[in-house]
């Protein structure tokens, strides 16, 4: 039962990162249609830019308490995830807005390739361990255990999710983010910039990344310049299985997602005597996620929306 | 003007033909990128017929080349031998099926793996797809890495090497070879080899582009309601152009193994599957001359420039090396490229018309 238990809490923990990441595709999806292949990497830029403010914090004023170098760490990636994004909507994706669908899609891609260089180039391509600044003795909880740094993470998972639906649904820029997902053109007769909007979107999108990218760093101990692709890759999927352009679902998705693969992963192996181990847990994602998309085409939580050709 | 274009014909034909013969003098390297260009050719025309025919965007086309490798692999090398007891009785030195067997055997698998990706998928619209076959692609790449146990099939990360030079009725493409007092050297056989695989494949392309099954299609790309209501067999032609291109993938995948004489899971990433499909909407998608051109300039001129760009390595210490190199050279064509030909570079003249329209409710089809 305690096995259970402590692959429960590893899995929300990790769905709740996968939540994080994969609104930021859902909401870019929402309102433009456009997978952003690049979203992964902003995760990456966030964990390796707090990773560097740690550094330098830890050598010019030894002594701060770990939780403050973490904030100020994780207040400078958002700022730098924030307009790292904000840059890449205007450059890479603003000029396709009207162009065949597959181009945006193309430069998506090329601008994740291009993240990941420029990131090995600045950070030099090794592994880096990521300090652990939050208290190290973990919690007994029935028998389970559970970190600081891991309560931290769905502490700041619920808060954030709780703000994004603050923000979404009794906000102005949340009213003009549903409009334009809905319609841009007549949210724009109705006042509504979706230029603006669509910025706003991609830059929320990058503060959760971001955050996320520093959960997962912190998570794990360390960071490295391709780290943002396999979360990307299954934040994607998480997006997908709960229904993209849909809110809810993201979330419900990367929940699910999470607990699916650190189930899975520990369970498989006794199940099939050993002949599948938990080097397979990387695929659960995606034999459930077409399992799902076969009885579901829309995913969990999403429309059936008519084929727009 | 007709004797204009066979001029022209026999010019690029010859051109070709002593292609390898020049490239040979600046050393074997370069006639490699040119073979590995050629194959990327084959995968993007295979691709190709998924992506710009169908309309079906397929984000794990790598698989089938695996499966192809993977097949002409286990049944050109000694290692089926090596982990099974009852093949090496038989069999004491592996099998060795000669290519006539293998690459049948290569496609036809790989057309059966298409089907059968194509089968669960036929609900999903374009993004949900993509995702889909982009998790059978890491699928196929998780079980390659792990079959080494409990009983080993693939080797596992390591790979499988040894594997057997394509020889055509006792004449070995991995020996060099000397016609009227011209050594052609293996990596150049290969190039004839490829190259008549990809021209083949050009014209199966082209007869294909404009039979009644491209055409349909081409209708299912476009709209595929109005497909149904037309009476095509939406379902059964976009199995077809799963398995058709899933062919292609195995074929090349076959022809990849011999060539390297080695294969290991590492060559079959997404990010494979990614490069494939950007060269076919780089170069202009569901058009033939775009797609070579795609995947020529995709395939071969990062490694042209990264072999030329020696000095910029010194100068950054290291920082800038060969690998990263090519790298930053995709990405920035990829996005340079898109950003100022968005339909690509050498787009189809007519079809494709509608994928640029503005979709209905003035959304922006981003």
């Amino acid at each position: 039962m305690d096995i259970f238990l402590q692959q429960i809490i590893n899995g929300l923990v990790l769905g709740s990162m996968y939540a994080l990441i994969a609104l930021g595709y859902t909401m870019v999806y929402g309102i433009i249609n456009l997978i952003n292949f690049a979203h992964g990497e902003v995760l990456m830029v966030g964990a390796l830019t707090s990773w560097t403010i740690i550094g330098l914090m830890q050598s010019a004023l030894p002594g701060t308490a770990g939780w403050v170098i973490l904030l100020v760490s994780l207040l400078i990636a958002f700022v730098v995830c924030g307009s790292l994004n904000f840059v890449i909507e205007k450059v890479a994706y603003r000029p396709l807005r009207n162009a065949p669908k597959l181009a945006p899609l193309i430069t998506a891609i090329g601008m994740s390739l291009l993240l990941q260089t420029l990131a090995m180039i600045i950070w030099k391509p090794n592994y880096k361990s990521y300090p652990t600044l939050l208290p190290s003795e973990p919690y007994e909880f029935a028998g389970a255990v559970i970190t600081v740094t891991q309560i931290f993470i769905l502490g700041a998972t619920a808060v954030s999710l709780a703000v994004l639906m603050w923000l979404v649904h009794y906000t102005r820029l949340g009213r003009a983010m549903r409009a334009t997902a809905e319609n841009p053109r007549v949210a724009a007769l109705m006042g509504v910039r979706p230029d603006t909007v669509i910025s706003a979107t991609f830059v929320i999108g990058a503060l959760l990344a971001a955050l996320a990218g520093v959960m997962y760093a912190s998570n794990y101990g360390t960071a490295q310049h391709a780290m943002g692709f396999l979360p990307g890759l299954k934040a994607f999927t998480a997006a997908v299985f709960g229904g993209i352009g849909n809110l809810g679902g993201a979330v419900l998705g990367g929940i699910l997602l999470g607990l699916i693969e650190s189930i899975g992963a520990g369970y498989i192996g006794p199940l099939t005597g050993g002949v599948l181990g938990s080097q397979y847990s990387d695929i659960f994602a995606f034999i459930v996620l077409i399992f799902v998309l076969t009885l579901r085409p829309s995913g969990l939580l999403g429309e059936r929306v008519a084929d727009r050709a | 003007m007709k004797q204009n274009k066979l001029i022209t014909f026999l010019l690029v034909a010859a051109a070709l033909l002593v292609l390898p013969l020049l490239l040979q003098q600046g050393g074997n390297a370069w006639v490699r990128i040119v073979d590995m260009a050629l194959l990327y050719v084959l995968l993007a025309l295979g691709l190709n017929i998924v992506v710009g025919y169908a309309g079906l965007l397929d984000l794990g086309y790598v698989a089938f080349f695996a499966v192809g490798a993977y097949l002409a692999a286990l049944l050109g090398s000694p290692h089926l031998a090596e982990a099974f007891p009852f093949i090496a009785e038989n069999f004491p030195n592996g099998l060795h099926l000669p290519i006539w067997l293998t690459i049948p055997l290569a496609a036809a698998l790989a057309g059966l793996f298409g089907i059968m990706l194509g089968a669960p998928t036929l609900k999903l619209r374009g993004d949900y797809l993509a995702i889909v076959t982009l998790g059978f692609g890491e699928i196929i790449r998780v079980f390659l890495n792990n079959l080494d146990r409990p009983i080993n099939i693939t080797n596992g990360p390591k790979g499988i090497d040894r594997i057997d030079a394509i020889t055509f009725f006792g004449f070995d493409l991995g020996k060099d070879h000397t016609f009227l007092g011209i050594t052609f050297n293996s990596v150049s056989m290969y190039y004839y080899l490829f190259l008549a695989l990809v021209i083949v494949s050009v014209v199966i392309c082209h007869r294909l582009e404009n039979s009644r099954i491209g055409r349909a299609w081409m209708a299912i790309r476009e709209d595929e309601i109005a497909a149904k209501a037309m009476g095509i067999n939406t379902r059964n032609l976009k199995l077809l152009a799963f398995g058709m291109g899933a062919t292609f993938g195995g074929v090349s995948g076959a022809m990849f193994a011999a060539f390297q004489g080695f294969v290991s899971p590492e060559s079959f990433s997404l990010m494979e599957s990614v490069m494939i499909v950007a060269m076919v909407v780089l170069g202009g998608i569901g058009y033939l001359p775009g797609v070579i051109l795609g995947a020529l300039l995709l395939a071969a001129l990062p490694e042209v420039l990264r072999h030329l760009a020696g000095p910029l390595q010194t100068m950054t210490d290291g920082r800038l090396d060969a690998a990263i190199l090519r790298q930053l050279l995709i990405a920035l064509a990829m996005i340079t490229i898109m950003l100022m030909r968005p339909r690509g570079l050498w787009p189809s003249p007519e079809h494709g018309k509608s994928l640029d329209k503005p979709a209905k409710n003035g959304e922006p089809t981003a």
